[in-house]
């Protein structure tokens, strides 16, 4: 008699919420620049170089982060992510004629721990999310680039006082648990807070818990991005990173190649274009773009 | 008014006196819902924009079918799981040699005492991290695996001690009635105590499933499917979190109540009514005081 | 193993949050648990009600649902806890400190009301009877007959509850507090290689936590056994 009383009641509610839920029409979509496919591939790659594999094969999987606004993210009902490090991929997806819209392109979610293992195993081609080019990552995984250079400063609410990190001595400063960004709080002397993820750090700092989130630049501009005109970005730099594209060491070739595309990127505006879309609502300034490093 | 044990039939005075208290007590709870209520609408929050995405198909259909599947396929999965492992070693436990009873002892203790979450997150460092693709319906494996294999190890730890509860509560004469005619152990077990253990158990062990139910939210912490991630990703995109609570509250409990139903109604069914709870108390199981 | 020793006061400190977390709580929630189940017992209807929604609610609800409601959604509507600044030496009680303490004490207090109630139902009728019979009232019967020998009957569920609740400690780890959990999973970001090591000290500091509470609880029923 319970059980039939509860699955009557499921079931009524069930019929209700279908019949609201045709009612709803939130959501918006984030198609970012278009970026077209370049024609003719045929003989722009050496012959049996990855380049070339991948543009025979019309496919690549390209690793990237999804909770990261601004810089790598996918909602809960995005087909495909949004962000700055996306816009980048696209420009490198295009340039093997692959055209970055289609399905062609498996969108492969990475988390910090997983970047390298799933360069080494071949799961993921190229991966842009937030990658820090280092000697240490170098061992493992090739790393070309940098298209982005940031460094560690300070998230807060638009109408605090606080100008950088070392106003923030002794008081409570949000980062992710296990990040470097922590880390780094704590050697500055202020009090580090572990949190599950950037995200959730902003809204500790939106509603006045903390007064600051500390990690990247980018990461916090993406964020300042999202929260439009609440939360501003502060603070000279008290880290260096330089953001690149990592791809499978036993591919060399394709260093030079990504190396290139940047290049072009840089000079026919498109990489600015990228970054006035995706991190320009933040308030930060489109910066000069970067200067490459050598290919190993 | 009732008569119960703890107090008297209330003669006229003290119907007085209870009747201002249910005055003044309703009074101050429909106090407390309505300031609240009042103070919910003067902070916005029942906008319709806030509540729009739990009316849209496109967020409806992740949170219903990516979600709430993904949510019950894990506990159905960590549910098999768990009965299978608390069979496995609630019977090695009872066995006459050492060398099994003594590392199966050990096992449960450990994965009793330790908390799901320190279990989750081990298992996803350890063996899923670099784990990608997809499971049958599932999206992400890595998460999915950590959650399910943490479950199954908690819940068949405790299960196991059900089990053994469960044994024991069946009359000594059973088994001395068997062996008189002269069945081995194994088959004492297999065909006389474990079928009677099952009907004793039966309340228990759907406790757990409600348990094992709660706990795949913990795979919160390991970006693991489920009704909290799809939630959770609703509420960053539109900044509805008491919304989105509130939905989600509504949607476990509406899942537990459901579940615990259907344990009701199994267990009257096949089981009988009380008499059961001598194998809760006994295995000493936390029934549903977990996360 | 090497990182844990290497960075063994962060590991103490993550513990003694742990600690301090679970005896706050303890004894709030077994205040509030006693609260509850004087209601639910009582003799005026809406409390009956009230405490049974509440605990049926609760009971039903994950522990990171409340959590999270706590963290991020009741700060919207102005219920937040960045006024709390207590220091003691090192260990900094604030905000995340405070939202733990009552996401955790609100949800183990139905489990431990819930014991209690088991308890007060073990309590033989002829001693509620007796009781009425000379006259004491609901508040008399209560204190003078039943609690006390209520006590030793819920001692078993309210200490399952109570070690529920210490494991459950670790849920605030994910959730802004540097307890035990939170050091691990630093620790075992850094130092990948040595996983399985990490994860065993913890799993024994959380097992030697777990065993005695366990033991005072069985010291606790077999000093207040009868026959």
């Amino acid at each position: 008699m319970r059980l039939r009383k509860t699955l009557a009641a499921t079931a009524a509610g069930i019929a209700v919420a279908a019949g609201l839920a045709a009612c709803g029409d939130a959501g918006s979509d984030k198609e970012g620049v278009k970026v077209d496919a370049k024609k003719d591939c045929d003989d722009k790659f050496e012959a049996g170089s990855r380049m070339a594999e991948l543009a025979k094969a019309g496919k690549i999987t390209v690793g990237h982060k999804t909770d990261q606004p601004g810089v790598g993210f996918q909602g809960a009902t995005d087909k495909v992510p949004s962000g700055f490090d996306i816009e980048v991929a696209k420009l490198l997806i295009a340039d093997l004629c692959i055209d970055p819209a289609s399905d062609n392109v498996n969108w492969e979610e990475t988390i910090s721990d997983n970047r390298e293992p799933y360069l080494e195993s071949g799961k993921v081609d190229v991966v842009l999310a937030s990658y820090s080019i280092t000697d240490d990552r170098q061992k493992v995984v090739g790393q070309a680039g940098p298209y982005m250079v940031t460094g560690q400063q300070v998230l807060v609410a638009t109408d605090s006082k606080v100008t950088g990190i070392d106003d923030l001595k002794g008081k409570e400063v949000c980062s992710v648990t296990g990040s470097t960004s922590l880390e780094n709080v704590k050697a500055k002397g202020a009090k580090g807070v572990g949190a599950d993820s950037y995200s959730e750090c902003a809204e500790k700092v939106l509603d006045g818990t903390y007064e600051a989130m500390s990690t990247d630049g980018t990461i916090l501009a993406g964020l300042a991005a999202q929260n439009e005109g609440k939360l501003k970005v502060v603070g000279d730099e008290f880290s260096t990173e330089n953001i690149g594209v990592g791809y499978g060491k036993d591919h060399p070739e394709m260093c030079e190649w990504i190396d290139g595309v940047l290049t072009d990127a840089f000079e026919d505006g498109g990489w600015a274009k990228a970054f006035e879309l995706t991190l320009g609502p933040s308030g930060v300034e489109t910066p000069e773009p970067p200067k490459l490093q050598a290919c190993k | 008014m009732a008569a119960s044990v703890l107090f008297d039939a209330p003669g006229p005075a003290t119907r007085r006196r209870h009747r201002i208290y249910t005055v003044v007590a309703s009074a101050a709870i429909l106090a407390a819902i309505g300031y609240a209520l009042w103070k919910l609408n003067d902070d916005g929050q029942f906008e319709y924009a806030l509540w729009e995405p739990f009316l849209t198909p496109d967020y409806l259909r992740a949170l219903i079918l990516d979600g709430l599947v993904d949510t019950v396929t894990m506990a159905v999965f960590a549910i098999l799981g768990a009965v299978v492992f608390g069979f496995v070693f609630g019977v090695a436990k009872m066995s006459d040699h050492a060398f099994v009873r003594w590392p199966a002892w050990v096992v449960v203790e450990f994965f009793r005492a330790m908390p799901v979450l320190l279990l989750m997150i081990f298992v996803f460092f350890m063996w899923f991290i670099s784990m990608q693709g997809s499971f049958l319906w599932i999206d992400q494996r890595s998460g999915f695996f950590s959650v399910v294999i943490a479950l199954t190890c908690y819940n068949g730890a405790v299960l196991a001690e059900v089990v053994r509860a469960g044994v024991d509560a069946i009359p000594k004469g059973q088994a001395e009635a068997a062996y008189a005619i002269g069945m081995r152990k194994s088959q004492v077990m297999t065909i006389i105590l474990l079928p009677q253990a099952v009907k004793v158990m039966l309340p228990a062990m759907i406790s757990q499933m409600v348990v094992a139910l709660k706990d795949t939210s913990l795979g919160y912490a390991v970006a693991a499917p489920g009704l909290t991630k799809v939630g959770q990703a609703i509420y960053k995109e539109f900044h509805n979190q008491v919304q989105a609570a509130i939905v989600l509250a509504v949607l476990y409990v509406g899942l537990n109540l459901l579940l615990t139903a259907l344990a009701t109604w199994i267990q009257r069914r096949f089981v009988g009514e009380n008499k059961i709870d001598v194998v809760t108390v006994a295995a000493g199981i936390e029934s549903q005081s977990r996360a | 193993m090497q990182a844990v020793l290497d960075n063994l006061d962060e590991v103490l400190k993550g513990f003694g949050y742990t600690l301090f977390l679970f005896l706050v709580c303890a004894v709030a929630s077994l205040v509030l648990g006693t609260v509850l189940v004087a209601m639910r017992v009582g003799p005026i209807a809406v409390l009956r009600l009230l405490a049974t929604t509440y605990v049926s609610l609760v009971r039903n609800t994950p522990l990171v649902l409340i959590f999270i409601f706590f963290h991020f959604a009741a700060p919207i509507i102005g219920i937040n806890f960045r006024w709390v600044q207590v220091h003691i030496g090192t260990f900094d009680f604030t905000s995340a400190f405070a939202t733990a303490f009552v996401a955790l004490s609100l949800y183990t207090a139905c489990f431990v009301c819930e014991g209690l109630r088991s308890g007060v139902n073990a309590v033989p009728m002829g001693q509620a009877e007796a009781a009425r019979a000379i006259g004491l009232p609901f508040g008399g019967v209560m204190t003078q007959v039943v609690l006390p020998q209520a006590m030793r009957a819920s001692v078993p569920p309210v200490a399952s509850a109570l070690i529920a609740m210490l494991k459950n400690t670790s849920v605030a780890g994910v959730f802004f507090l540097a307890e035990a959990l939170a050091v691990m999973r630093g620790l075992t970001n850094d130092n990948a290689s040595q996983r399985l090591g990490i994860f065993l000290c913890f799993a024994v500091g959380y097992i030697i936590l777990v065993e005695i509470v366990s033991l005072i609880s069985l010291s606790l029923e077999r000093r207040w056994r009868t026959a």
